[in-house]
């Protein structure tokens, strides 16, 4: 065998634990020994329990090996991973681990299979064949068949893409803009980052469409600085697609123009709301716009502007290619299509699961998340990120659909499960909730500037035992005006972790304390 | 732009007060003149100051306010407004520990409380030595593989005491 072709992800996931070690051990072992091996820098396949997950290609498929530590890569050689043989990392071909195999992966059919640098690999896996179709088709007809598809912002507020689409296309103005919202500040959330890390064309792609669609002929990609991995990437990427003709000022001999560039966000978690990161992105300090006028009708540099999430862009490629049909059939009610699900914190198999709406929480912790990291039992788990609800074991068999989680005052947000077992003092996560909003607060609305540190202190009183079911009851208040006094989602739904701990988990805040938790 | 072109440029520029060192402000204007062009520059401008600087020195404000033809406050609000900008010269190595849920499910309080103790400074400090500032970050994006770390832009996952302070150590040798 001439040249065995090797995988070890790049995913800064991947990397965290050593990946980038791994791969300059295989490559100096290879070395060492005279064997020819090509070293593919991939995107992370999702099962992150498992990463770093080396696959090589084998007459078999891609074998997979994991968690590898760079130490162990000499045994590897020695037990014949480069044809496939056996040893105690070896996990057989990877498409066939049920976690990957009972997935629906449309929006990530790539991530983890192809070279994210590589143009021709992704053109090689039907890349821009959504393009190709969107050039042949008059904005309205593009715009249709997003909104037939139903697809939904997948940032969190589930609004639907084909409306903010059609109201961009329909207005009239001298410059339009395609906005990708990057900033996944959501505890418990890398979806995002794992499609710009693993598959960028995609988003890109996605983007491009939506400038099609819209008559707009400039996009941003703002990108949280935690990211760097990600911007690296997508750099990359949109050098290649400018060289190749894909980006610029003639669209695949369209003639029509479209340029794109990534802003690196500065640490502020208010600016993944659009209308902050509008303002963001203008050079101002992150505070939050009110609306109307809605960003579609006056967005960035007051133009009409479609700002949606990565995964948002990154789904309407598939939807181009395959149909509106092909993917409303994923899905149940009216949250149609896949979502990008990502299990998450102390949870035995964490990772990436993107499936049709409808699957149940207790179907995901426990088939494939097999219970918690620690063994003990799992007790509570939040979704949706630090704005989503915190969920007792009883509310498990919740399906992840954006209507029955709003039903039972949840939230699915951007598909972020964070696992708590057993040993969580419910209470502290209900003051975390405050003191996070105390610290992000973009500081333009008083119930959120100050009801969350007012949150706080009342929070630390009941705590301390200082008459409290009029502490309660003053919380309860507090959240309540939050809930409606609020002029966006941080203020808004900072209650909803607040009072669901309170609700569902009340023995903590009636512990007796010496001393505070937190 | 629409908006930018409606702003109306007063002729008279004075020269800003400025206790930048020469090499300081050489690299502030080198920033200012390479992207005050792009539609948003100043937090472009922020983000090169910070890299080519380490921080954005008090003194850049008014120099940058003038390129672009802003207020000294408005510069000052954004520098203050997001965490990412440091008005202090930070330490060799900046380690950004998250804390948030998903880390705090596997232990990350514990490990807030372990890095403070073991550097001997809190958050937004330096320790004596200049080798180190500690950082508080909120979500890495490293969620399944917590207790997450960043240490300069390298990320870092599974961080038990016992790894922290290897990587301590590494950071500390290696500066």
């Amino acid at each position: 065998m001439t040249h065995t072709r090797i995988y070890v992800p790049r995913d800064a996931a991947a990397l965290s634990v050593g990946a980038q070690e791994v791969a300059e051990a295989i490559a100096a072992e290879a070395a060492r020994r005279g064997t020819a091996v090509e070293i593919v820098r991939n995107g992370t396949r999702g099962l992150l329990w498992l990463e770093p997950l080396v696959e090589v290609v084998t007459a078999g498929g891609r074998i997979g090996y994991g968690p590898v530590q760079a130490g162990e890569v000499p045994s590897l050689f020695e037990a014949g991973f480069l044809e496939g043989k056996p040893h105690a990392l070896h996990l057989g071909p990877v498409e066939e681990i049920p976690y990957f195999k009972n997935q629906e992966r449309l929006t990530f059919a790539r991530v983890g299979i192809t070279d994210p640098r590589s143009l021709k690999d992704y053109l090689e896996h039907d890349g821009y064949k959504g393009l190709r179709a969107a050039l042949a088709l008059a904005p309205e007809k593009i715009v249709a068949q997003v909104t037939d598809s139903g697809l939904r912002g997948r940032g969190g507020a589930a609004f639907p893409a084909g409306i903010k689409w059609k109201t961009v296309l329909g207005v009239q103005a001298p410059q339009k803009y395609i906005v990708c919202n990057a900033d996944e500040g959501d505890s418990g959330t890398y979806s995002d980052r794992m499609v710009m890390e693993g598959d960028p064309f995609v988003l890109i792609e996605g983007m491009t469409i939506a400038g099609l669609a819209t008559g707009a002929t400039r996009g941003f990609i703002y990108l949280r600085w935690e990211y760097p991995d990600a911007k690296v990437a997508l750099e990359a990427a949109i050098a290649a697609a400018t060289e190749a003709g894909y980006l610029g000022a003639d669209v695949l001999g369209s003639k029509r123009a479209f340029t794109l560039e990534v802003r690196m966000g500065a640490g502020a978690y208010i600016c993944g709301e659009e209308t902050s990161l509008l303002e963001s992105l203008e050079g101002k300090r992150g505070q939050v716009r009110f609306k109307p006028p809605l960003p579609a009708i006056q967005g960035l540099f007051g133009q009409p502007t479609v700002i949606n999430n990565v995964i948002t862009f990154a789904s309407v490629p598939i939807i181009m290619d395959k149909g509106a049909e092909h993917y409303k059939n994923y899905g149940v009610g009216r949250s149609r299509g896949t979502l990008p699900i990502q299990l998450t914190g102390n949870i035995r198999h964490g990772g990436l699961i993107e499936k049709a709406f409808g699957v149940t929480l207790r179907q995901l912790l426990y088939d494939y998340g097999g219970g918690s990291l620690s063994g003990r039992p799992i007790r509570a788990v939040q979704v949706g990120g630090p704005l989503g609800a915190y969920m007792p074991e009883s509310q498990f068999d919740t399906p992840l659909d954006y209507e029955a989680f709003a039903a039972i005052g949840a939230m699915v947000g951007h598909g972020g499960i964070v696992v708590f077992d057993d040993s969580v003092d419910m209470a502290a996560q209900a003051r975390y909730a405050m003191e996070f909003c105390a610290v992000e607060s973009c500081g333009k609305c008083t119930p959120c500037r100050i009801g969350s540190t007012r949150g706080m202190e009342v929070i630390d009183r009941l705590l301390a035992g200082e008459n409290s079911p009029r502490q309660e009851k003053l919380l309860r208040d507090l959240c309540d005006t939050m809930l409606y006094g609020s002029l966006c989602a941080l203020g808004g739904l900072t209650p909803y972790p607040v009072v669901s701990a309170l609700n569902h988990f009340p023995e903590d805040f009636a512990k007796p304390r010496t001393a505070r938790a937190v | 732009m629409g908006k930018k072109s409606s702003l109306r440029v007063i002729p008279v520029k004075v020269e800003p007060l400025s206790a930048l060192t020469a090499a300081e402000r050489t690299a502030v204007d080198e920033v200012c003149a390479r992207l005050k062009s792009l539609d948003g520059p100043l937090i472009p401008i922020l983000h090169a100051v910070q890299e080519a600087l380490g921080y954005v020195p008090r003194d850049a404000i008014p120099v940058i306010a003038g390129e672009l033809n802003l207020s000294r406050a408005e510069v000052h609000g954004v520098v203050s407004f997001y965490h990412y900008f440091r008005r202090e010269q930070p330490g060799r190595h900046v380690f950004h520990l998250c804390r948030a849920e998903a880390c705090q499910s596997v232990g990350a309080v514990a490990l807030e409380a372990h890095a403070k103790r073991s550097l001997g400074i809190g958050f937004h400090e330096t320790t004596a030595d200049g080798a180190i500032s500690l950082e508080p970050v909120y979500c890495l994006g490293n969620c399944a593989l917590g207790p997450s770390l960043m240490i300069d832009d390298r990320l870092q996952g599974r961080v038990s005491p016992q790894r922290f302070d290897e990587l301590v150590a590494r950071a500390k040798a290696g500066s």
